[in-house]
């Protein structure tokens, strides 16, 4: 009796997560999957096929910027963990008591704020006519205006900008549960800073590090914005040809196509990553 | 001191209503009027007039042509009363996607409409001997230019001129092709039914363009991000709409709309009903509302482009008058290259062209 109102409490609990995991992630994937075999023939007959499969690996400006996306994301969350770590560290075993929750906060104000304000702010900084172009020149490091933006080194400061909080976080949670002792261990036995760090700190902080590089890598290669507004004219970036595709060229069945080996990019990646790292999924998100 | 419980359970209910009250006013009210339109097309204070003398409540969505089409397509033409999309964008994506109505011409008063636009629209929309579009605004694509460099452009292919390296601006989207392809010496209008030669056509467009990018500052993507990167002066030649060099104009008299000596790209934007419009008679009622020529003035006065209302050039802004015949003298007008309707396939031709010059270095 007991066991059936707990089971049934539990579904109920689980209802509305399974209802938007099937209704909202599942099925528009698998229509998508469907629309990507479609064939347009003419205008209302439809056969089945992989034209669309091969033309992103006939035309080479497809797959060339698929490559493209792929590497930049994974500098773009290798370059957030550098630069997040040590933000971590300070917050997680040096802060004490205040300075701490607003180190913390000082981390997720820029948040409240949406992708675009937070991208506009970063194109106001750096164009020809924006802060940092003009401070060179008032500093006499600089002759003429400096255009800084539209390249490929803005949309990766954009990226980072907004990746880091999503890195700091679960750096944070694991580096706060570390004991101290381990660390005063390895130095005790001989350890340098080097080797504390690499035998010690990483190790304890690999599951932090594998599930912030996993969202930060999967923000990147999904942001459209970002790559968009910053980058200008060499932006391309591969969620800008599926949007082109879907709604520029109405061809909704290479933009589907497109889909699909995004998602299977982004998930053979996150794959390897945790098989080079040793983590297990459950692990990294447990 | 609030208890977390009870706070929560504050919040729910105030959730609950709010919920509630949307759901209502969403069948409260009776009549509505769902427009999907582009930026200045349908001003605040044009839309509260309607909406005081009719009692209908317009719903304004801002869009632009692509984004127009897909979204109707996805709906199979629900979703919205009315639509505004360009004269030569109706027929190709009707024969395809089937997501507009015929318009009934004895429900649109066409004696406020000048006639000359009426038959070009009517004759660039016809599919099966109806008619899909009614003019609306009209104007040109062309030159947005600053004076430092007017000496040397003067012709869409002049922006790729050493003399203004990394100052200029285009979009990749369609417009530049054709006028690319003008400015070259071709006439791609001529070739739209012949796929081949407008393959060909494209091909040379499209080296050209990619010899041109180390030219090109930024491909612009929106009118305000184009706007700004002239009014900065970054940007000091771009190809542009005439309603923005006009704007810009206004704000700093070096800057103007030039029209190239190829000939601006005229364009007709229409109203146009979707197939599964839900309140047909306000739309009518909109479009015979806006062309009023005082109505109309307004909108050009917001928009900066001229309308098809017969009448409404007096009530435009003097300012405006000025900046136009400035940049258009008769010559320049008989110049205008009118789009004609695009056939169906060319632009997924003209799509790998641009995705091209996009990934190219």
């Amino acid at each position: 009796m007991k066991s059936s109102v707990s089971r049934l409490s539990l579904w109920l609990l689980l209802t509305p997560f399974l209802l938007w995991i099937v209704l909202l992630v599942l099925l528009p994937h698998l229509q998508m999957l469907r629309v990507s075999f479609q064939v347009r023939e003419s205008w209302d007959t439809i056969a089945w096929g992989v034209e669309q499969y091969q033309n992103f690996f006939t035309e080479s400006y497809y797959w060339r910027t698929f490559v493209r996306t792929g590497v930049m994301s994974l500098f773009t969350t290798f370059l957030t963990l550098l630069i997040a770590f040590p933000i971590a560290w300070y917050i997680a075993r040096l802060a004490r008591g205040r300075s701490k929750g607003i180190l913390f906060l000082a981390c997720l104000i820029p948040f409240w704020a949406s992708e675009l304000v937070r991208t506009y702010g970063w194109m106001i900084l750096l164009r020809e006519s924006g802060l940092f172009s003009s401070w060179l020149q008032a500093l006499g490091w600089a002759d003429g205006p400096v255009e800084m933006l539209y390249n490929d080194v803005a949309v990766i400061v954009g990226l980072v900008y907004n990746g880091l909080l999503f890195m700091v976080v679960p750096l944070v949670t694991t580096l706060d549960g570390m004991d101290e002792n381990l660390v005063e261990a390895g130095y005790d036995l001989g350890g340098g800073h080097g080797t504390v760090l690499r035998e010690i700190v990483v190790p304890w902080a690999m599951p932090g590090i594998v599930s912030g590089c996993i969202v930060v890598f999967m923000l990147t290669l999904g942001s459209y914005l970002t790559p968009i507004l910053m980058g200008g004219k060499d932006s391309a970036w591969f969620t800008e040809q599926i949007f082109t595709q879907f709604i520029t060229r109405f061809n909704w069945e290479q933009g589907a196509a497109l889909g699909v080996l995004l998602l299977v990019l982004s998930s053979v990646i996150v794959w390897l990553g945790l098989k080079i790292s040793g983590q297990s999924l459950r692990k990294v998100m447990g | 001191m609030i208890k977390p419980s009870r706070l929560i359970r504050n919040h729910a209910l105030l959730l609950s209503a709010a919920l509630a009250t949307a759901g209502f006013s969403g069948s409260a009210l009776a009549e509505e009027l769902r427009l999907i339109t582009w930026g200045g097309y349908a001003p605040d204070d044009v839309v509260a007039q309607f909406e005081e003398e009719t009692g209908i409540d317009v719903q304004v969505t801002l869009s632009n042509n692509e984004d127009m089409i897909s979204k109707l397509r996805a709906t199979g033409g629900a979703g919205f009363d009315l639509a505004q999309p360009s004269q030569d964008r109706i027929v190709g994506v009707q024969r395809q996607f089937n997501i507009y109505k015929p318009i009934d011409f004895s429900r649109v008063n066409t004696d406020q409409l000048q006639s000359s636009m009426v038959k070009a629209t009517q004759d660039s929309t016809e599919l099966d001997g109806k008619y899909y579009g009614v003019p609306s605004v009209w104007g040109t694509s062309g030159l947005i230019v600053h004076n430092d460099v007017a000496d040397t452009v003067t012709d869409y292919t002049d922006l790729c001129d050493a003399g203004v390296e990394g100052q200029v601006s285009y979009r990749l989207k369609r417009p530049t092709l054709i006028g690319f392809a003008f400015a070259m010496g071709m006439d791609p209008f001529a070739a739209y039914s012949d796929r081949d030669a407008y393959q060909d056509i494209m091909t040379k467009v499209e080296s050209k363009l990619i010899d041109c990018k180390s030219n090109v500052k930024t491909y612009w993507t929106g009118g305000d991000q184009l706007l700004s990167l002239l009014r900065t002066g970054e940007v000091k030649a771009a190809m542009a709409w005439d309603a923005g060099g006009w704007k810009l104009n206004a704000e700093n008299p070096d800057i103007g709309f030039v029209a190239p000596e190829s000939g601006a790209l005229g364009w007709i934007d229409t109203f146009a009903i979707p197939r599964r419009s839900e309140n047909e008679e306000a739309a009518y009622k909109w479009i015979n509302f806006v062309m009023q020529p005082e109505i109309a003035a307004r909108i050009t006065n917001a928009s900066g482009n001229f309308t098809a209302s017969k009448g409404a050039d007096e009530f435009v802004k003097a300012d405006l008058r000025d900046a136009y015949r400035d940049s258009f003298n008769d010559a320049a007008i008989s110049n205008i290259k009118w789009y004609p309707p695009v056939p169906p396939g060319l632009e997924t031709m003209e799509g790998q062209v641009l995705d091209r010059v996009q990934a190219a270095n």
